[in-house]
């Protein structure tokens, strides 16, 4: 049960979005433009797995499952191929372009600091551009704040690994912007 | 000099702002919010708390202009910016505050490591729901934050005067682009 009494019986971070909807509407807008507009060269599937990837770091498990599916119905793979990213992406079947924007965003959940220039200069060698870089340092970034956010008030999470691939097509057909509003 | 080509000068997090004005503006519109919006807990009580894990965090940038953002609102009572940040306590603190404080600390290492009697001690001295929750998020935003400015070693100020300005300028204006 949550530390406190969010007036909703929301999963994750639903329950304080709706709580607080100063802050969740401004939450959701960041989440939208992070990881659904569509004016990015990054691909949406590619960015949820920089988000599934640092919550699994964070060991959270809300948002590990709700952007792992959503990185899953992008990439229209399977819970194995997320699953093998998320523990050893270096041998996973993904982009050295990937790998090395992954690296950077494995340094950013451990603290900012952790960023080297090598992973920067190896991920520019690689192709990816200023603004692939800033977006993934801010995607890892953001996810450090909403882990926390979902864990640091104990938020209830279904176990059922079904319901997250479910939702996920409809997550990804409406994007972030509404989610949260309305109970 | 920064990992990505933002306008030279420019310190912080404002130089990522400018270089992306889209992310930029929901996260000026956050921080404007959680320090500024109504709340239970003040604005210098607000800025304590995000100076104090910005400090926990090691990114300077964030912690001298929060913390001359809090001695600004802080006023005469602004030496318990100082003790705090040096001892992580201070004498001067509310019961209520140190033990917001404490949860701040602990979001900051991770969100799991809240227990219940962390809330339970918060609660037993004063805090309400909101007070827990703008505590939670305000540590939880200032380690995106954090994370954001030295993630892509944003240019930051050596020098503590450099913030007086800052912190004046975020304690009367707020966040507002």
């Amino acid at each position: 049960m949550a530390f406190i009494d969010l007036q909703n019986d929301l999963p994750g971070i639903r329950g304080p979005m709706i709580y607080r909807p100063e802050t969740g509407t401004i939450l959701n807008e960041l989440a939208e433009i992070l990881l659904h507009d569509e004016d990015n060269t990054l691909s949406r599937g590619d960015r949820e797995m920089i988000g599934a990837y640092t919550s699994y770091l964070n060991d959270c498990f809300f948002c590990q499952n709700v952007h792992g599916a959503m990185a899953q119905h992008y990439y229209e793979c399977d819970t194995q191929f997320i699953d093998s990213i998320k523990k050893n992406f270096l041998s996973a079947d993904i982009s050295d372009k990937l790998k090395s924007l992954l690296t950077i965003a494995g340094s950013v959940q451990k603290g900012g600091r952790y960023v080297t220039s090598e992973q920067i200069e190896k991920a520019k060698s690689l192709g990816a551009t200023d603004r692939e870089i800033h977006d993934t340092v801010l995607i890892a970034a953001a996810f450090c704040m909403f882990n926390r956010y979902v864990d640091g008030l104990n938020t209830w999470a279904p176990k059922d690994m079904q319901v997250y691939i479910d939702r996920a097509p409809m997550r990804a057909k409406e994007g972030y912007s509404q989610l949260g509003l309305t109970k | 000099m920064a990992y990505i080509k933002v306008e030279e000068g420019i310190p912080g997090i404002r130089s990522l702002f400018k270089f992306s004005p889209e992310t930029g503006k929901p996260l000026c519109d956050l921080a404007e919010v959680l320090l500024r919006g109504p709340s239970p807990l003040s604005s210098s009580e607000r800025e304590l708390i995000a100076a104090f894990v910005s400090n926990r965090n090691n990114c300077m940038f964030c912690m001298n202009s929060h913390a001359a953002a809090a001695r600004f609102l802080f006023d005469e009572d602004k030496q318990v910016v100082d003790d705090l940040l040096k001892n992580q306590t201070a004498d001067s603190l509310s019961p209520k505050m140190k033990a917001l404080l404490w949860i701040a600390g602990k979001v900051q290492s991770n969100g799991k490591s809240v227990t219940p009697e962390d809330i339970e001690n918060a609660r037993k001295e004063g805090a309400n729901d909101t007070d827990i929750h703008d505590t939670v998020l305000i540590a939880a935003s200032f380690s995106m934050f954090n994370r954001y400015v030295d993630g892509l070693d944003s240019y930051t100020p050596a020098n503590e005067e450099d913030y007086l300005e800052m912190g004046k300028r975020m304690g009367q204006k707020g966040y507002h682009i």
